[in-house]
């Protein structure tokens, strides 16, 4: 019993459970999952896929902090992966077909591998703190993806293309379909195989980690492109649910959400520790919180707030001298409270 | 990192003095050197930019962005980061136009809104010294409970009235010749010559480089780091308090929305302006520069109107960037020398 109660993912699931009950509780029919025309619906499946592009942003994030860094560029990424998308299949003599709608989507997936190695080769050759390299990016970003879209809304009308976000495949939504492959392919590699500790090494001591003879560089490079492709994924999501494309707001404070759900599922933002199932429950609790904002009938706009007191709380509750002041020392954990990046 | 390369080879000491110097005030130098070709450009290319109007409209039109850097000046010198700052612009010009509709004393208002926006700040930097959380996550939170708050207190725009604020969005003060400032401009700048004195002339600014410099040094030489480091994050959020009340000179509205991304301008202004964001180094005028710049990439883009103002974000982005990989170029041939 007392082994469960000291397991990391222990609060967080209560925590999901609790709010999952406490929407039960303003709204009976909550929980219930109904089939229509062979699909699932229900506000569990509302959750699930209006969370899909935050679980698969935050899935990268994991990674990329992890390795004992940080990506603020996710939001703009998605931003800019909608854009290039949606432009393509919007000048393209054919914008109904399958087939631009696959090119599209390729070209923005390709357009999220290169911004993801662009900040992947400031962090690891260049040198610059994670925080500033992707900085640049998050600022520049949403102007790229204005310059694609000219300034303008794209819309689109394409079956193929609207099914990423909103279509149903075996009854359930495709984009949770995506998340979750996501997340079955990144968990069988870093914890099916070596990659997951090397990160983790990366992340407790990059310099060590070098001298120990990994190639610490070519890892935090993988991380960050891991992550611009994820972004660029949930930038196709978003903007296939809505059948536009919007520069300025797709994808806007997503990099919060993300950062958010990956430091509740307990992974440490110092790097060297992480859980990619912790992430997962994160993310669930980060939409189902913005879902019980909605149920209780609370101003949707007091949705921030919200955010920002559960950030404080759990980060209070994360950090060690917390546990020291409250008498709650558990197993030492090792991490360091200040980051100071090597640069 | 730093283990390997203190161990690197014996140097001369006045060798490494002369390169310090140099790399200090290089990024700086840059930069004002950057600020007068871009207005020589300018000058070139467009008649009617070589005029002293066109160079007060920069400080006129971005008084508010002076402030807020100069606040996260003292901030990144610690070797933190404030994210919050635009939010708690919005916040500031939200309840400064809420409470002016409330038909509330306007200087009774602006005391109010000082302190709230001091409060604010002090309250991340206690989290960030008691509770040891990085500083990025921290004002995060604050980034994210300023602009909710906003949102709580109206999510429409509210027009601001009052006799003194539209009084001090429409005074002029006269230069020589026909040139003028606002009222703003004086407030802004006054911030930077306190900011200054603080910095260079008192006990408390040298405690700031110090702990950019090194904080267990600075702890170790019996620096009063952990209330400096509170304070800083307080001065942080003072200026942008005091830069939300310019704001609402300069708009006079409150709306929720205001703001967004100032943060990014903020940072970016300090970094063009020479101040290495590991902590340390820098100078406020430096960023006063910095603000400068980017308020003359704004000016280009409305003289060259076929540019669209998506462009300005991108060329911020670049600068950034390009100051950054300056700085990484000047650190690294200090430490190897």
């Amino acid at each position: 019993m007392s082994a469960l109660l000291k397991h990391r993912l222990t609060w967080p699931v209560l925590a999901l459970v609790l709010l999952l009950l406490l929407n039960q509780l303003f709204r009976a029919d909550f929980l219930s999952v109904r089939v229509q025309d062979g699909h699932l619906y229900g506000s569990l499946i509302d959750i699930l896929r209006n969370g899909a592009p935050t679980i698969l942003i935050a899935l990268g994030m994991t990674l990329v902090i992890a390795s004992r860094g940080i990506d603020l560029s996710v939001g703009a990424v998605a931003a800019i992966a909608g854009a290039i998308s949606c432009m393509y299949i919007y000048s393209s003599p054919d914008p109904t077909s399958l087939r631009t709608a696959a090119t599209g989507v390729a070209i923005a997936v390709v357009a999220g591998l290169v911004l993801g190695a662009w900040n992947g080769f400031l962090v690891s050759v260049i040198g610059i703190q994670p925080i500033i390299a992707t900085l640049v990016l998050m600022t520049a970003g949403r102007g790229l993806a204005q310059l694609v879209t000219d300034g303008q809304i794209i819309s689109v009308s394409n079956d193929s293309y609207q099914a990423i976000g909103a279509g149903f495949f075996l009854g359930l939504p495709i984009s949770i379909l995506i998340a979750a492959a996501a997340f079955a392919v990144a968990g069988l590699l870093t914890r099916r195989t070596a990659l997951g500790t090397l990160i983790e090494a990366v992340g407790i001591n990059p310099v060590a980690s070098r001298l120990a003879g990994l190639d610490a560089r070519t890892i935090t490079w993988t991380v960050y492109i891991f992550s611009g492709l994820c972004a660029a994924v949930a930038g196709l999501m978003i903007s296939s649910n809505v059948t536009a494309a919007d520069a300025n707001n797709a994808g806007l404070y997503i990099e919060m959400d993300a950062i958010l759900a990956v430091v509740i599922g307990g992974t440490s933002l110092a790097g060297g520790r992480y859980s990619l199932v912790g992430t997962l429950v994160g993310a669930l609790i980060i939409q189902t919180l913005t879902t019980t904002v909605y149920t209780l009938g609370i101003p949707p706009e007091a949705t921030l707030v919200f955010k920002a007191l559960v950030v404080i709380i759990v980060c209070l509750l994360q950090s060690t001298r917390a546990r020291t002041l409250f008498g709650r020392r558990r197993r030492p954990v090792p991490e360091q409270s200040q980051i100071k990046v090597a640069v | 990192m730093s283990v390997l390369t203190r161990t690197s080879a014996p140097l001369d000491r006045s060798r490494i003095s002369r390169l310090q110097d140099k790399a200090r005030y290089a990024p700086t130098l840059a930069t004002v050197g950057l600020f007068l070709a871009m207005f020589a450009v300018g000058a070139a290319m467009y008649p009617g930019f070589l005029s002293g109007q066109v160079f007060l409209n920069l400080l006129i039109d971005n008084t508010f962005l002076i402030v807020l850097a100069v606040g996260m000046t003292f901030v990144i010198l610690t070797g933190g980061i404030d994210l919050s700052v635009g939010s708690v612009v919005a916040l500031s010009m939200m309840i400064a136009a809420s409470l002016l509709q409330a038909g509330w004393n306007p200087f009774a208002v602006i005391v109010l809104v000082l302190l709230t926006g001091a409060t604010f700040g002090l309250l991340m930097g206690l989290v960030i010294q008691v509770f040891e959380i990085q500083p990025f996550i921290v004002t995060l939170a604050g980034l994210f409970l300023a602009r909710g708050l906003c949102y709580v207190i109206s999510v429409d725009s509210i027009t601001v009235t009052d006799p003194f604020f539209t009084a001090m969005a429409q005074a002029r003060i006269p230069l020589v010749g026909k040139l003028f400032v606002s009222p703003g401009v004086l407030i802004a700048l006054l911030v930077v010559v306190v900011a200054f004195y603080i910095l260079h002339q008192t006990r408390f600014g040298r405690t700031v480089y110090a702990i950019g410099g090194g904080e267990s040094s600075a702890m170790l030489m019996g620096l009063a780091v952990p209330r400096t480091k509170i304070l800083v994050y307080g001065i942080s959020g003072v200026c942008s308090s005091i830069a939300g009340i310019l704001f609402s000179f300069y708009s006079l509205s409150g709306y929720s929305l205001a703001g967004t991304g100032l943060e990014l301008d903020a940072i970016a202004a300090v970094v063009v302006g020479g101040t290495l964001l590991t902590g340390g180094y820098g100078y406020v005028l430096g960023s006063l520069t910095g603000v400068l710049v980017l308020g003359i990439v704004q000016t280009f883009i409305s003289y060259e109107g076929t540019l669209s103002s998506w462009w300005t974000r991108i060329v911020i982005g670049a600068l950034l960037l390009a100051f950054i990989l300056l700085q990484k170029l000047f650190s690294r041939k200090v430490r190897l020398a």
